[in-house]
């Protein structure tokens, strides 16, 4: 009841209208981009520049906001519930590529090759083509066009992306200890934590920028070397984006950890940016598994 | 609206004044407002005139229909109105509508003083209209607005000027407002309840949009995740949808419909939530079967993940995928038809009276029903391949989506009218709007199953001539309808300008207060409510 009695409610906010006013500058921008317009690339940057600026402006406000201790538990727990929900629907968003990976590779790619409902496909369209995988699909496609026998090597497992696994969940071993050293208080411990933490990130985007660079200049593996490509970057790239953004929430938490911030028992700042870093090494074991094993 | 009212609450007594403000002066005050009704107005005004620009355009689908040949305008165009009607009316309308509705009455139906997440709220009401600016914006591009139809499958959308890179950041902008929305009303409910409403004792309209709310959540990245990989195949090489080189057109169907089929059940969910609502107070009895009616959602909801290949039966699915989404699909004739009989035995020996709120109400219980038999012809998958793309689809979802989510929406407005204002609408008129609308609306879709049946395809500008007669039956109802439509604004206007006078009390509906939190404050209601949260709670609706 009493929780009830204090709940705080903001009244009048300015930020969020105008990062969204710098979301959308920066998405018209972008489409006039593409549109090969010439004022699309000034807008992209100019209504980034504003929505990340507006952003931080908003996330500096609810930080000061909570160290004063304006936040109650009540109000707490409705932050931790738009943090999960928000991480629920980043996980449907994943789900979506995955399902297409799964969808091509055990349904469309086998029914090109005539199987199933797929054999007048074959019979008409493309009668030499046989299902297999990896594959750039029958007109062997190589940076988007036909070609009569474009080849292309797919990424092994074994390399960079075991390492690279071996980096994501050493981090979160490192995130977890860090959420130790703060809810015993040790800040030591914390700091140490999360610099561990970004560092293993950020050399985790390292590594998967060389892969990319090999892929491209050394292997023919490209967006457009068909479904394998298709899918394989449009996996690992939103994965990668993710990760990008994960350490900078985390840098963000760093930041406020050293200039004092959060207590061992109210520390929602850290926890969200906990559980979206768990997320993201989940993600990246699901990719490991059915994009470079399987 | 924009009354100022000193804060007063007769039923609490440890009332807080530091609360107690009331909105600030000007316009800016609509633009960084945080306040659950200020937002709640918002979404509910843009959702107005998006209705009018949505059925503008459907006027100039209905006047080129209206003799066979081609009258008015390029085949083009007219592919782009139904494209950009359909799109305007679900993700500017009717959606932004009910999340309108969510705003202003889930707080005071659960006793709580703001939703959950204040700021994020007024985040996502203008993300809505970014993405709305940035949907409209097509219409005066190069090539065209999209016309590929609203559920823009490739190749077709992939031809598309322009636009299309524009339309797929709407999306992202439209789909971004909606987690966001759904996110705060999910907070909401399961953090801001006052303690006495436990879960099974929230009125249905708040049960609905929880799990509304789950619905938008789960499907709206997936079809940002469509999008995405639309824009991706048209600007950067990839070929998720291109079977050349290994991809499936037919892949993006089923992921469209994946998002697709929950996301007409995201429109029609609070939509059985208002009605269920609004018959008990009419009907003056409690609602019948108030946890089958939650339970029903439920398993609606559940249902709707599961049968999405039935838009797609003539695409070429192996049989035993067409035999189960079939079979799944008429699954969820069962739940409905719970609801429907829920509704009826409410109104049985009830004490009735037919206001305007009543009317609307009553008329979507038997016009949402034929709607969902009609949807039930078309789940027997041999049928389908009949009706597939033609008239009788359109007159199908439109029977579930005008005379159902679209009249309950007036007849929400009707009952909420007063407590929002504090005026009374005139009822003559109200009732005017009703008999025309619903009259008309019959001359509008009703004619569209025959045309269907005898095999007019849809989205298409000109006709064989055998279909002309029903034609202009249909436009002549489309023309009445959209007239008519302008006696609902004019009741609005008129209701907040002070309507027919009289002062309403703070139950409004007789016996209201037995029904619902939002009957026992002030009329209007004031600019906060439930700053400390009511210790008991109505009971009737259960």
């Amino acid at each position: 009841m009493s929780a009830h009695d204090t709940y705080y409610i903001p009244h009048k906010a300015t930020w969020p209208v105008l990062a969204t006013a710098g979301l959308m500058t920066f998405l018209a921008g972008f489409a006039n981009y593409l549109n090969h317009s010439s004022i699309g690339s000034p807008m992209m940057m100019l209504g980034f520049a504003f929505f990340i600026v507006m952003l931080a402006g908003w996330f500096t406000l609810q930080s000061t906001e909570s160290e004063s201790g304006m936040y109650n538990a009540q109000v707490g727990i409705s932050f931790r519930m738009g943090m999960m929900w928000f991480i629920f629907s980043e996980i449907m968003f994943f789900a979506v590529f995955f399902g297409s990976l799964w969808y091509t590779r055990n349904l469309s790619v086998p029914w090109l090759g005539g199987e199933g409902i797929g054999a007048a496909t074959k019979e008409f369209l493309w009668p030499e083509f046989e299902a297999h995988w990896p594959t750039n699909g029958p007109a062997k496609l190589i940076n988007g066009l036909p070609t009569k026998d474009g080849e292309f090597e797919p990424m092994g497992a074994w390399g960079l992306p075991l390492l690279n696994t071996l980096i994501l969940l050493t981090s979160g071993v490192t995130c977890t200890w860090a959420h130790h050293g703060l809810l015993a208080n040790k800040r030591d411990q914390l700091i140490k934590g999360l610099i561990a933490t970004v560092a293993l990130g950020f050399l985790f985007v390292t590594f998967q920028a060389i892969e990319y660079h090999e892929a491209y200049t050394e292997m023919g593996l490209t967006l457009g070397s068909g479904i394998y490509g298709s899918t394989f970057f449009m996996l690992t790239g939103f994965h990668g984006f993710h990760v990008c953004v994960g350490a900078i929430i985390l840098s963000v938490v760093l930041f406020r950890s050293s200039r004092g911030h959060f207590k061992p028992e109210n520390h929602f700042a850290f926890e969200a940016a906990a559980w979206y870093w768990h997320f993201v090494d989940v993600v990246w074991l699901g990719l490991f598994i059915f994009v470079y094993l399987m | 609206m924009s009354a100022v009212i000193a804060e007063h609450d007769e039923h609490d007594e440890h009332h807080h004044d530091d609360h107690a403000h009331g909105p600030d002066k000007g316009l800016l005050r609509w633009i960084v407002t945080t306040n659950h009704k200020d937002i709640g107005t918002l979404y509910l005004f843009f959702a107005l005139a998006m209705f009018f620009v949505g059925g503008s355009m459907a006027m100039v689908i209905r006047a080129e229909l209206f003799e066979p040949g081609l009258q008015f305008v390029e085949p083009q165009f007219f592919n782009s109105m139904t494209t950009m009607h359909a799109l305007v009316m679900v993700f500017g309308a009717v959606m932004p509508a009910f999340v309108g509705l969510a705003n202003w009455m889930i707080p005071m139906m659960i006793g709580a003083p703001d939703m959950a997440l204040p700021r994020m709220n007024n985040m996502s009401f203008w993300m809505l209209v970014a993405g709305v600016l940035l949907l409209a914006s097509t219409l005066f591009m190069e090539g065209g607005a999209p016309a590929a139809g609203w559920t823009l499958y490739p190749p077709l959308v992939l031809q598309t000027g322009k636009a299309l890179p524009f339309a797929i950041f709407s999306v992202h902008l439209l789909g971004i407002s909606s987690i966001m929305g759904a996110i705060n009303i999910i907070a909401t409910i399961f953090n801001m309840r006052a303690p006495a409403m436990t879960l099974m004792k929230m009125p249905l309209f708040v049960w609905t949009w929880l799990i509304t709310a789950f619905l938008l959540i789960a499907v709206m990245p997936v079809f940002a995740g469509a999008v995405t990989m639309l824009l991706t195949d048209k600007f950067y090489n990839t070929s998720f949808f291109d079977a050349a080189g290994g991809g499936d057109p037919v892949l993006y169907q089923h992921i469209f419909w994946f998002f697709g089929h929950p996301e007409v059940y995201i429109m029609i969910l609070p939509t059985f939530g208002v009605a269920s609502t609004i018959i008990p107070v009419f009907a003056r009895k409690p609602l019948f079967g108030y946890s089958s009616m939650v339970y029903a959602t439920a398993s609606i909801a559940f249902l709707s993940f599961i049968v999405w290949a039935h838009h797609m039966f003539t695409v070429g699915m192996p049989i035993a995928g067409e035999l189960y989404f079939m079979y799944a699909t008429m699954l969820i004739a069962i739940p409905t038809g719970v609801k429907v009989f829920n509704w009826t035995a409410t109104m049985w020996k009830g004490a009735m009276t037919f206001e305007t709120p009543m009317l609307f109400s009553i008329s979507f219980v038997v016009l949402f029903t034929m709607g969902g038999f009609t949807g039930l012809m078309m789940s027997i998958a041999p049928s389908d391949f009949q009706y597939h793309d033609t008239y009788f689809i359109v007159a199908h979802f439109h029977y579930t989506l005008v005379p159902a989510s679209i009249f309950i929406l007036m007849a929400a407005a009707y009952y909420w009218l007063p407590k929002w204002t504090g005026h009374m609408y005139n009822e003559k008129i109200g009732q005017l709007h009703f008999w025309l609308s619903v009259v008309s609306v019959n001359i509008l879709f009703f004619p569209q199953h025959f045309l269907g049946l005898a095999g007019m395809p849809r989205r298409i500008p000109d006709y064989a001539v055998q279909f002309a007669d029903w034609n202009m039956i249909s436009s002549i109802g489309g023309f009445i309808f959209g007239a008519s439509q302008l006696l609902f604004l004019y009741v609005v206007i008129d209701t907040i300008k002070g309507g027919t006078g009289e002062k309403v009390s703070d139950e409004v509906w007789e016996d209201a207060h037995k029904h619902g939190l939002e009957w026992t404050i002030p009329s209007p209601a004031p600019y906060h409510t439930f700053t400390t949260p009511p210790t008991s709670i109505p009971t009737e609706h259960i």
